[in-house]
């Protein structure tokens, strides 16, 4: 079994041992579980498709820093180790790979402005060469990292509450 | 079969759940590799797999993860009652705009609470609907948390504390609410909500 109190989310807004919230994170215990095994399938699949490991914590590395999480961009950002790819975790850089290029463009409104998408933000990825499994993957990268995000941003504001 | 046109994708906000159209193609299910197959039987809906869950197999690894964890926190035992941590959901949905995960937790928050005045309030006034205290501070919180950067202080986290819920209930409305910044983000993303043919 996974030790929870390890776990991404329980490192980065660590309950009081004793506190109240502590004893209703352990009551939670699976999902703290779940939601570690979910970041390995999203940032360390056994299959990575078209988007290679580096990428993943690149694109993560610059969605925390698009949430205003920079302890979680360094985090993620540790994780790249090739370092053509270093650069791309840092909001604002471009890529001269068209793939790569769309990604970005698709990531940063994903992450920030998920109302406005509209299909043509998916056609333009298909015309870049994006497979359509590889949208998906780069569609769960976002939306899991705006998971994990905000429940790390909600359960530091209640940590913090108990203070 | 009618081709579906553009004019079909429905831009309001209702509780009459439509049907959804992916922009990508669905994996097929006679295609589908054994992992697929395994992950596709892990979600709520095993009698007839829906187009949804079929383009979320193309990623079977983050699949299989999160079905087991959506239903853990959306139907968990304990804490924040289910129709509240609707509320959560809705909060996310809203702000980000999700039609389908908008009509879905409405439609079952109507059902849960017994009661259809706070999703009719929310859909006819948006963000800025009358509610009871408990259902305002509940969905302030949720839309702040939704947003990027998530906006949400001690001074929502205060509200939440004077409206009565605990801690444990707080800590589900964070899990339901961050939990649809991910199903928007699939939902809204990857497909469009049209009118239900026939």
């Amino acid at each position: 079994m996974t030790d929870i109190m390890n776990s991404t989310v329980l490192t980065s807004a660590r309950p009081k041992p004793g506190s109240q919230i502590e004893a209703e994170v352990l009551n939670r215990r699976d999902i703290f579980e779940k939601t570690q095994a979910a970041e390995i399938a999203v940032l360390t699949p056994a299959d990575p498709g078209g988007l290679s490991h580096d990428l993943r914590h690149a694109l993560a590395a610059r969605i925390a820093a698009l949430h205003g999480e920079p302890d979680q961009a360094a985090r993620y950002a540790a994780g790249v180790t090739d370092a053509a790819l270093s650069p791309l975790a840092s909001v604002g850089t471009t890529s001269d790979d068209a793939q790569v290029q769309a990604m970005l463009t698709f990531t940063d409104a994903v992450s920030t402005n998920p109302r406005e998408i509209i299909a043509e933000d998916v056609t333009a990825l298909q015309s870049a060469g994006v497979s359509d499994a590889d949208i998906v993957r780069l569609a769960e990268l976002n939306a899991f990292l705006a998971y994990q995000l905000r429940l790390i941003a909600g359960l530091r504001l209640l940590v913090e509450a108990a203070e | 079969m009618t081709v579906k046109t553009n004019d079909d994708i429905i831009r309001r906000f209702t509780r009459n759940v439509p049907e959804w159209r992916p922009r990508v193609t669905p994996v097929k299910l006679a295609e589908a590799t054994q992992e697929q197959l395994d992950a596709l039987q892990v979600t709520p809906s095993n009698t007839k797999v829906s187009d949804y869950v079929l383009v979320l197999a193309h990623d079977v690894e983050t699949l299989k993860v999160r079905s087991p964890l959506f239903n853990a926190i959306m139907y968990g035992k304990g804490g924040l009652s289910r129709a509240e941590r609707e509320l959560g959901a809705l909060a996310a949905s809203i702000v980000n705009h999700c039609i389908y995960c908008a009509a879905v937790h409405a439609d079952r928050h109507a059902q849960l609470s017994k009661d259809k005045t706070v999703t009719d309030k929310l859909f006819a006034m948006g963000e800025k609907a009358d509610l009871g205290p408990r259902d305002r501070a509940i969905l302030d919180f949720g839309m702040r948390l939704a947003r990027t950067p998530q906006q949400a202080t001690a001074q929502e986290v205060a509200k939440l504390r004077e409206a009565g819920l605990d801690e444990g209930e707080i800590l589900d409305l964070i899990l339901s609410t961050a939990l649809f910044s991910w199903a928007n983000r699939l939902m809204h993303i990857l497909g469009d909500p049209v009118r239900k043919s026939g």
